[in-house]
């Protein structure tokens, strides 16, 4: 047991640590290594030595075959996975998380209801009879809840993430939404207030014992809060704008943390507290940076009115003319400038265009270009996104320019070519009161001489919204998948 | 009421806990560049897999004639794993093109 006691502790200590050297690019890998590390140790030590009431675990069998089918499973997951898809695999391993926590909580509570039996007591009256800890029944509803509405709303941001399920929104959705809250919170008040359990002699088991029993009833709302709050989770995200959903998830991975701190409640299980609690903490303060870096307020991400209410104010706008560009003007324009500025963007990331566009920005520099790429803290369906991408094409980590850089040199840059970006270089979000990127700093692309857009169609970009900078004189349109265009480009500048 | 008050002063010492891990957690990260944005997500997305163990025990002590326990156990046991693994192996592959990248 001292064992065991120690094992967690340690397991505390590397989430902690794991977590500080996350957040620094030098320690990161080791940081996640040291993390993981801890998380065996406490599985481990949980399976061989924890014990209640004397007795040690059992169910071997089942144990170990659920852990090697997570393992094999979420090992192939993880490893065969796109970068594109990275964000949208973060999201549904979340929701496994979630998954695990809501499950734990129906067994417990049935567990409650099953077994509790209490020797003859015979000179007491019924009221006198010790109760189940509602302080106990509270902590397993919050798992319910929060787990599964983790659960449903990180299913849902990942089928939105991949396309597999639509923006879905109707009118009242915001009050729906409340008045499904509200609901959750009253039942559980309410499961709490009746008496949820029935005490009873046992009949045929032991003659004149007690019994404790969850009543039917107790049982029906229990039944509805979980279905309620897999509703709520499915509505909540359900409205809110793809482009938005980084923030969601990362709300969402705090939700998990919380839930997962519930289990620590229920088993006295300080490694799940620490680190249900650690995630809960710093995945809301993340949430919360998330939004900063995009210059918006969670709720006005929460609320929603990214995806409902832009298209109609972008839509409004009168559309301009725009010009488009040929690939061998493009190719003769981008080799004879003396500094380039590639903005990639979500378009990159979906075309799998990066090796390309690695290739293009070698062979313009062997040229005696120079070209670097501006990141937006944004760009791409999460931050960061971008820089893992491009790394993973091998491109050099000082050609990476922040925001704040590339925005200093683009008035002595002379072309920027912009591969499937769209809102971060929307020169709304400066001029726009009305729309709802305003405020968010963008890239300064129009500084520059020329602007090179490459987009498979005038669509609007992922936030709805119309982009102006296509209809500006320095802009010129070059059409088609990225990857396809970068290959021609490069076979362009090649023969010239 | 009252079972709440002692619900509390059992768990006196998980509350602490509670309150100092929210400062630990905030403390932490506070100046994470935003590049590391997403790995640093889906880290503590693998961290909170540590509810694995609750999932462990869940299965552990099922009863054999238990049904729900077992079945639900066991899922629980399977998507804690995936929770757990998963977590932490994207996320050393989204920080392994870090590394890459610091490379001369």
């Amino acid at each position: 047991m001292n064992i065991l006691i120690i094992s967690y502790l340690i397991a505390s200590v590397t989430f902690i640590l794991g977590l500080k050297m996350l957040s620094n690019p030098a320690t990161a890998r080791k940081g996640n290594l040291i993390a993981a590390g801890g998380m065996i140790i406490a599985i481990i030590a949980t399976i061989f030595l924890y014990e209640e009431d004397g007795v040690k675990l059992g169910n071997y069998g089942w144990i170990f075959g659920g852990i090697l089918i997570g393992t094999v499973a979420g090992t192939l997951a993880a490893r065969k996975v796109k970068m594109t898809a990275m964000p949208e695999m973060v999201s549904l391993f979340n929701g496994m998380g979630g998954a695990c926590a809501m499950l734990i909580s129906i067994v417990e509570f049935n567990h409650l209801g099953n077994f509790t039996l209490y020797p003859p007591l015979s000179g007491l009256g019924p009221t006198e009879i010790p109760e189940i800890s509602k302080g106990q029944i509270l902590i397993i509803l919050l798992g319910l809840i929060i787990g599964s509405i983790s659960f449903a709303g990180s299913i849902i941001a990942w089928g939105k993430l991949n396309g597999r399920i639509k923006d879905f929104y109707f009118k009242g959705q915001q009050v729906f939404n409340l008045v499904m809250f509200g609901l959750i919170i009253g039942l559980t008040a309410y499961i709490l207030l009746i008496s949820p359990e029935t005490v009873e002699f046992s009949p045929t088991e032991q003659p004149n014992f007690l019994v404790h029993h969850i009543s039917n009833r107790a049982y029906l709302i229990f039944g509805v809060i979980l279905a309620l709050s897999l509703i709520y989770g499915i509505f909540f995200v359900m409205p809110i704008g793809g482009a938005d959903m980084p923030v969601v998830i990362s709300l969402l991975n705090s939700f998990t943390g919380v839930a997962a701190a519930c289990g620590g409640f229920l088993y006295d299980n300080k490694a799940m507290l620490t680190g249900g609690i650690l995630v809960g903490a710093a995945g809301t303060l993340l949430t919360i940076l998330m939004c900063k870096a995009m210059n918006r307020s969670l709720t006005n991400v929460l609320i929603g009115n990214f995806g409902g209410s832009s298209a109609a104010s972008g839509g409004a706008k009168a559309q301009g003319t725009y010009k488009e560009i040929s690939l061998s003007d493009t190719a003769v324009l981008l080799s004879y400038s003396n500094r380039v500025y590639i903005v990639p963007g979500y378009g990159l990331a979906v075309a799998q265009a990066q090796h390309a566009c690695h290739e293009l920005e070698k062979l313009l520099t062997e040229k005696g270009v120079e070209v670097k790429y501006a990141i937006h803290p944004v760009a791409g369906r999460m931050p960061g996104h971008m820089n893992v991408l491009l790394a993973e094409a091998d491109v050099s980590y000082d050609l990476l320019k922040e925001m704040e850089e590339a925005n200093n040199e683009f008035a002595s840059t002379d072309a920027v070519l912009i591969l499937g970006a769209n809102d971060v270089v929307n020169p709304a979000a400066k001029t726009d009161t009305t729309s709802p990127i305003y405020g968010m700093p963008i890239l300064d692309v129009e500084l520059a001489k020329n602007v090179i857009v490459n987009k498979r169609s005038m669509k609007p970009g992922y936030a709805g919204i119309e982009n102006d900078l296509f209809f500006r004189p320095k802009t010129s349109m070059l059409f088609g998948d990225s990857k396809k265009v970068l290959q021609d480009l490069i076979a362009e500048v090649k023969n010239l | 009421m009252d079972n709440f008050l002692s619900f509390f002063s059992v768990h006196q010492q998980m509350i602490y806990i509670v309150i100092l891990m929210i400062f630990a957690g905030i403390e932490v990260i506070g100046r994470v560049p935003a590049v590391l944005h997403t790995p640093l997500m889906s880290g503590a997305n693998a961290i909170h897999g540590v509810v694995i163990i609750g999932a462990i025990i869940v299965m552990g002590k099922a009863e054999a004639d238990n049904y729900l326990a077992l079945i639900l156990g066991f899922i629980a046991v399977i998507v804690g794993t995936l929770n757990v693994v998963g977590g932490f192996v994207v996320t050393d592959r989204m920080l392994e093109m870090f590394k890459k990248k610091k490379a001369p």
